[in-house]
């Protein structure tokens, strides 16, 4: 089927995607957005977290025809979009406070940590790691990504640079 | 593969009745897995979520209406207080991004004896509300469960609202696993009060081949209740009867053992949880007069 849907701003159409096939699999696949991760493909892990209409949602359990007419925004789409610098304040913070190992959960976390900071500028810790509690990483032990969330909360709320 | 994506609800019913073994999507949190995994290959997904009616919910009477596509996260948000039980089990369910999209009607389309909607359910005395382009039904969520993943849904049925009486009594729900997002219930347990009808009902989940009611243990509380005046004094509750109540629910599960857990660890648990829930319930119930 055919399969029209914008994706970080951008309007896409993509021919021959398979009707069972989820919307991971067009992003990476089919649009060249190998950012989103596919690591369980059952929704456990959250590697593959993007939003779609402003909801974060697991790509690999969203059917691609669900997608259809949406507003989809992957890891791809998040720098510049605060303005200022190039990189989300999220994504500096990650950066810098070392919660980047092998890197694998590392867009489906910021994603999440995104929405959050959207919603809740200022959380708190316990907010921070049930708004996270999707999201498996097997190497940081989530002490870097917690500090990551925090500074980035921080740096949002002073400005850009 | 065909992707169906009607428009309406009874467009949704004409391509259900023209094709009933197209499998209805919502979320997805259930039915892509199996997709992603190969367990299961429909010869057309019936998307759901055009339907904008479908995906809110609404009073009718003293009933709330819940519409099959509503998902967790919006429950919660906008639930929480008028059904607090329904708000309290969907909070446990997988994680945040789960939520945005898992809905009711999926859980009782997958009908899996450890869906976490289902004590709530049927602690609340819910009604599903069904219909197939023959016409529109409802089952009282006592008739609903059949087996294992296994419903009352006729092949060319789809599975339209949930019908929840409203502000009934307290309505707590706890469950067991391993962590505090993630998890299939090990086991689960709902209690709901109702104070007006002078009835207690419950709810357990994840440990019988569908979720079942305990009902020995239902009308034990409500004669102890009753005999006591409890419900008008809205005296303390006799430790030794909140224990009676939890063995009685024990008795009531026919649990198995597996990878999640033992049949007799299920038991022991859901004595507890039926215990500690009906604390919680009663105590709302004494401070909420
Ligand atoms: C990571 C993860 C964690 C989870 N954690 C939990 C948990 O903690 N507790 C829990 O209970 N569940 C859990 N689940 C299972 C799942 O999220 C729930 O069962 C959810 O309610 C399914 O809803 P859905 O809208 O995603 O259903 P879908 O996957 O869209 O559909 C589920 C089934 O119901 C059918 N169906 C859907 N809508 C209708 C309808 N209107 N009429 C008729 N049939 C219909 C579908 O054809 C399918 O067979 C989890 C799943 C994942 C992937
Ligand atoms: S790949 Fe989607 S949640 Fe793991
Ligand atoms: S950095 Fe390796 S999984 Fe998180």
């Amino acid at each position: 089927m055919r399969l029209n849907t914008t994706v970080n701003g951008e309007a896409r159409q993509v021919d021959d995607v398979w009707e069972g096939e989820s919307l991971l699999y067009v992003l990476r696949e089919r649009m060249g957005l190998p950012g989103s991760k596919n690591a369980c493909e059952q929704g456990e892990c959250g590697s593959c977290t993007v939003y779609l209409d402003g909801v974060t949602v697991c790509a690999c359990l969203v059917a691609a025809g669900q997608a259809e007419g949406r507003d989809v925004r992957t890891i791809e789409g998040l720098a510049g979009l605060a303005g200022g610098t190039d990189l989300d304040p999220i994504q500096q913070a990650f950066i810098d406070a070392g919660a980047v190992q092998c890197g694998f959960c590392t867009p489906g976390l910021i994603v999440a940590a995104h929405e959050l900071l959207a919603r809740r500028p200022d959380p708190q810790v316990a907010e921070i790691r049930e708004a996270l509690a999707g999201n498996l990483c097997r190497c940081t032990g989530y002490q870097q990504i917690l500090e990551a969330v925090q500074a980035a909360a921080r740096a949002r709320q002073a400005g850009p640079a | 593969m065909e992707f169906l994506r009607p428009a309406s609800w009874p467009e949704a019913l004409a391509a259900k009745a023209e094709q009933p073994s197209a499998a209805p999507l919502a979320g997805g949190t259930d039915l892509m897995v199996e997709l992603n995994f190969d367990r299961r290959r429909p010869e057309a997904l019936l998307d759901l979520n055009s339907i904008g009616e479908l995906a809110g919910w609404a009073t009718d009477g003293d009933q709330l209406v819940l519409g099959a596509t509503l998902p967790y996260a919006r429950v919660i948000v906008e639930l929480g207080d008028r059904l607090p039980g329904l708000a309290m089990a969907a909070r446990t369910i997988g994680s945040p991004q789960i939520r945005n999209r898992a809905s009711i009607g999926g859980n009782l389309g997958s009908a899996s004896p450890a869906g976490d909607c289902h004590p709530v359910l049927l602690a609340l005395n819910a009604t599903v509300e069904v219909a197939s382009a023959r016409g529109s039904r409802l089952i009282g969520v006592d008739e609903f469960y059949l087996g294992p993943k296994r419903s009352a849904l006729a092949p060319d049925e789809l599975i339209r609202a949930v019908r929840i009486p409203a502000g009934t009594g307290p309505c707590q729900f706890a469950k067991v696993g391993t962590r505090n997002a993630m998890v299939i219930a090990v086991c689960s347990f709902a209690i709901a009060l109702h104070p007006a009808a002078g009835s207690v009902r419950t709810g357990i989940g994840s440990a019988a081949p569908t979720p079942v009611r305990a009902a020995d243990a239902e009308s034990f509380l409500a004669g102890e209740l009753a005999s006591g005046g409890q419900w008008e004094s809205r005296g303390e509750l006799d430790p030794t009867v909140a224990a009676r109540f939890g063995e009685l629910v024990a008795r009531a599960a026919a649990p198995i053992d597996d990878v999640r857990g033992t049949a007799r660890y299920r038991r022991h648990a859901l004595a507890v949880l039926a215990r500690r829930t009906l604390t919680w319930a009663w105590q709302e119930y004494r401070t909420c007069a």
